[in-house]
């Protein structure tokens, strides 16, 4: 590739990702590929991009602009930004509001809201996150049907390259950072119930730290303390409990039978009922399966 | 037109949306596809996040022991971002895996080529 | 105040736990074997405990919601149980139990064994979201378990791990993404403009919304951005073309789960929120209904042509998937209630016959080494009798043949369209025939050509006790619902009366 473009031509290289040189692509340019016979049978949308590009394209614009117009027009008859007297702050936020520290012992109404009031949708998002990674398990996980020779050899120069001496900026810095990044994502974690943040972005602020660690000390050094099986069994555990505490609260709550969590004193660390280990539980999937995404995406194990 | 100049938000987001809806149909590489997809999601959470702003108002955590529902903002969209956030990050992570899985068999990321080396192997 | 805990009512909150529970515990058991029995067990146990609350709805003639949680609606999110969500559960966990049962072989063949237990997980994650999908009377809660479920259908796709499995999935993702994007961003304008997220109170407000005249342009453009997404991910006729190569690529098990239950599901979400907020009248005022209809007589129609063109079975099967969703939302544009009885009669025999389509066709296929064409199942049938019959069984009743499943769903819908008058009559009747000759053109040769006794010797395939067992059940199901439909019909008409009355 000539470098003696402008800039400008350079940067738009750049944004639009068609020129990259790096080594993986160079390898697949050298791989051998099937040469491909032209025009066989196509259906319908398909016809029209691959023999009319500048039909298909007016179209997909054309219609994306009706659909802003329309959207824009929505926008119009909608509610005024700001209002206080929009639909939206009505009977259901007001009680949130007003009977939310009484109710939930949170003083962070939106965590009362979404841990307690309305956690059935929360559950739901938790196994959200639990699906996906099992899915990017299935996905990337090495097996039989997903390995190659020349990946074998890319991990093993990286293991090299993982055991020199090399990297020591990053090294240096992360021994420093890491602690206090997981550290506080873990108080994040805690303080959900009191001040902005919780599970989820607690959680995946330790699992940035984790991440990190990875990064500047290998995959091998990870896995003494971080495998496969503690994702699983962390993962588990969290939302087994998880499951328990709101399938007691469901059950309790919609026969009108049993003892209530106590509230304990709002704005204390040990206060609002199933609020704090809810949070803590939803923190460590969540730092678990961001780490184990960055684990599978770079090295297809944990 | 005055009104689209007050819900600006409201109308910036519905604009991001058309975006990444176009972005998912013009570009062909799978990254940007997905990107316009992660696009479009972020749309509905701006939407969503200006929805429950109320001028004036503060965040909804108790501050100074204030216990009334006019001092606060509606803490119902933020709930309902949150959980859209975490559902978008699934999604796209998983999507991300299965453009890797591609990459690694096809060894590219143009979807018709892919399509088009698929259906070379079918013939075969 | 005195409450007595009345169990039965407790059955839809169990279900759905106990499905997810069963999910979330099977990473920790790493041999796929135990994971299929205990995902049998739950999906049985589920089904009984579904009976015994639909015979207890039935007879108490009533409806009631759940509270999940302490609080009460609009503020805590809740169930909704009436009889015809308690039929729809029967239905996905019989359907559910007979693929798996029938399809168990096909799974542990083709998915690598340190890769079964994820299987398993997912199909325990597709049943207690469309579980929930069929209880919920939460708005996002829909919205959160549709996500769980593209999630779990798409895994369900790419679990073959065969290069043609990840381009159907990622196609397949694509689309669904899309659905559901559009299904959020109506949510969150339908949320603006009501102020409330349950549906008994979205219900009044937008009734309030109707009289008023308020929004109504941003309330047709909501009702039309939902029905879109549902429509996309339930694939719709124009936006049907990630089916093909999706089912086409994937195990026959996964194909019958997606295309009996999980297009469904969607289905079933959009029939609920038909009811339980929009009104079948503010549909046909705000012309939505329309649209529903001509893009499902169109489906009708344009997927039964592909299918005839289409030679590889699976392929076929899944564009005659996509004609029989056409038949679906035609029933429901309609407008009418004896339409939607007669949509959802159809999801129900579809959910039946197709599902058992696709399990013979995977035992066709393994016996002919992997091949789909045509040409190369020639005389399958003898080599797997049972399998052949059940195949013939659900061509005949996709046809519309009488006795069989398909044929009733066909008289309800052209006993609904004789309410109409003018053009709707005669398109209707017109798509139900076109649509019915056509689904003989291409399901006649394909019983044809598995029935020819092949020149050489035939080697009879093993057929194991579960795969008969399902096979006989599934047929059962089908004369059933073919013979003995007047029940079903009861009850599904007592489920939407109740709906109706209660606001």
């Amino acid at each position: 590739m000539s470098d003696n473009r402008s800039f400008w031509q350079r940067l738009k290289g750049w944004i639009d990702g068609d020129e990259v040189i790096i080594d993986a692509d160079k390898y697949i340019s050298t791989r051998e590929r099937k040469e491909i016979a032209p025009g066989e049978k196509r259906v319908s949308v398909e016809h029209v991009r691959s023999n009319n590009p500048t039909l298909y394209r007016v179209l997909c614009v054309g219609i994306t602009l009706c659909f802003i117009v329309v959207m824009l027009m929505v926008v119009m008859d909608l509610p005024m930004f700001g209002d206080p007297g929009s639909p939206t702050n009505n009977e259901v936020a007001a009680r949130y509001l007003e009977s939310g520290i009484e109710e939930t012992g949170a003083i962070n109404f939106v965590a009362g809201m979404i841990l307690d009031y309305r956690a059935f949708d929360t559950f739901g998002e938790s196994n959200v996150l639990f699906m996906a990674v099992v899915a990017v398990l299935m996905l990337l996980q090495r097996d039989k049907k997903n390995i190659s020779a020349v990946e074998d050899k890319e991990m093993a120069e990286d293991e090299v390259f993982d055991g020199q001496d090399s990297k020591i900026i990053l090294k240096k810095g992360a021994k420093c950072l890491a602690p206090i990044v997981i550290l506080y994502g873990i108080y994040v974690v805690l303080n959900g119930h009191l001040s902005p943040g919780g599970g989820f972005s607690g959680g995946s602020i330790i699992g940035a730290g984790l991440i990190l660690y990875a990064a500047a000390n290998g995959h091998k050094k990870m896995q003494t303390f971080f495998t496969v099986k503690t994702l699983t069994i962390t993962s588990v555990c969290c939302l087994l409990t998880y499951c328990g505490c709101k399938s007691y609260s469901f059950f309790t709550g919609a026969n009108h039978v049993g003892w209530e969590v106590p509230k304990g004193t709002p704005g204390d660390i040990l206060s609002s009922g199933f609020i704090l280990p809810l949070n803590i539980c939803v923190g460590l999937v969540v730092a678990c399966t961001m780490y184990g995404f960055y684990a599978l995406f770079t090295k297809g194990e944990i | 037109m005055s009104h689209l100049l007050t819900n600006y938000y409201e109308a910036a987001s519905v604009i991001l949306f058309g975006i990444g809806f176009m972005n998912l149909f013009l570009q062909n590489n799978l990254i940007k596809k997905f990107i316009g997809l992660n696009i479009m999601d972020t749309a509905v959470y701006l939407f969503l996040a200006a929805k429950g702003y109320v001028f004036g108002r503060v965040a909804p955590i108790l501050t100074n022991g204030i216990i009334d529902a006019d001092y606060y903002i509606n803490p119902i969209p933020a709930g309902l971002v949150l959980t859209g956030i975490v559902v978008s990050v699934s999604i796209t992570s998983f999507s991300l895996a299965l453009v890797l899985r591609l990459y690694k068999h096809y060894g590219s990321l143009n979807m018709d080529e892919i399509l088009r080396m698929m259906r070379e192997e079918e013939g075969e | 105040m005195e409450h007595h805990v009345n169990f039965v009512h407790n059955i839809p909150f169990f279900s759905i736990f106990f499905a997810m529970f069963c999910g979330i515990i099977t990473p920790l058991i790493k041999n796929g074997r135990i994971a299929r029995r205990l995902h049998g067990f739950m999906v049985l146990l589920v089904g009984i405990l579904s009976v015994v609350l639909l015979v207890n709805v039935v007879q108490d003639q009533e409806t009631y919601t759940f509270m999940m949680g302490h609080f009460p609606a609009p503020w805590g999110n809740e169930l909704r149980i009436g009889p015809l969500e308690a039929l729809l559960a029967v239905m996905v966990s019989v359907v559910m139990f007979l693929t798996i049962t029938a399809g168990s072989d096909v799974i542990f063949k083709e998915i690598v064994p340190e890769k079964q237990n994820f299987y398993f997980i997912m199909l325990n994650a597709t049943f207690g979201a469309m579980l929930a999908m069929t209880y919920t009377n939460d708005i996002f809660t829909g919205y959160v378990f549709i996500e769980i479920l593209t999630i779990a259908s798409c895994t369900l796709i790419l679990a073959k791990g065969t290069k043609q499995a990840i381009v159907g999935t990622t196609h397949y993702l694509v689309f669904g993404c899309v659905g559901s994007g559009l299904f959020l961003l109506g949510v969150c304008i339908l949320y603006g403009i009501t102020g409330q997220l349950l549906f008994p109170q979205m219900k009044e407000g937008i009734a309030l919304l109707m009289a008023t005249g308020d929004y109504h342009f941003a309330l047709m453009i909501v009702v039309s951005l939902m029905f879109v997404g549902l429509g996309i991910k339930s694939a719709l006729f124009p936006f049907h073309s990630a089916l093909p190569t999706a089912y086409g690529s994937t195990l026959t098990t996964s194909s019958g789960i997606l295309s009996g239950l999980v297009l469904k599901a969607y289905i079933i979400l959009a029939i609920k929120l038909v009811f339980e907020v929009f009104t079948v009248e503010t549909l046909v005022e705000l012309k939505i209904a329309d649209v529903m209809f001509v893009l499902g007589v169109l489906g009708m129609v344009m997927g039964s042509v592909y299918a005839v063109h289409e030679s590889r079975m699976k392929r076929m099967l899944a564009y005659s998937s996509v004609a029989q969703i056409g038949y679906i939302f035609m029933g429901i544009g309609l407008g009418s209630v004896a339409g939607m009885l007669a949509a959802i009669f159809h999801v129900f025999a579809h959910a039946v016959t197709k599902s058992m389509l696709f399990v013979c066709c995977g035992s066709f296929v393994e016996g002919a080494g992997g091949k789909e064409q045509l040409e190369n199942l020639k005389g399958a049938a003898h080599r797997n009798p049972l399998a052949g019959i059940a195949f013939t069984v659900g061509a005949l009743s996709m046809i519309g043949v009488p006795l069989f499943a398909g044929f009733i769903s066909k008289l309800y819908f052209a006993t609904a369209a004789l309410e109409m008058t003018g053009l709707r009559l005669v398109l209707v009747l017109a798509a139900l025939a076109i649509s019915m000759i056509l689904n003989a053109m291409y399901f006649l040769p394909s019983v044809i050509a598995i029935w020819t006794r092949p020149k050489e010797e035939v080697q009879k395939t093993q057929i194991s006790p579960l795969f008969a067992l399902a096979m006989v059940l599934f047929i059962v199901v089908n004369l059933v619902l073919g013979i003995g439909y007047r029940p079903i019909i009861d009850v599904m008409e007592l489920g939407i009366e109740l709906i109706q009355m209660t606001l």
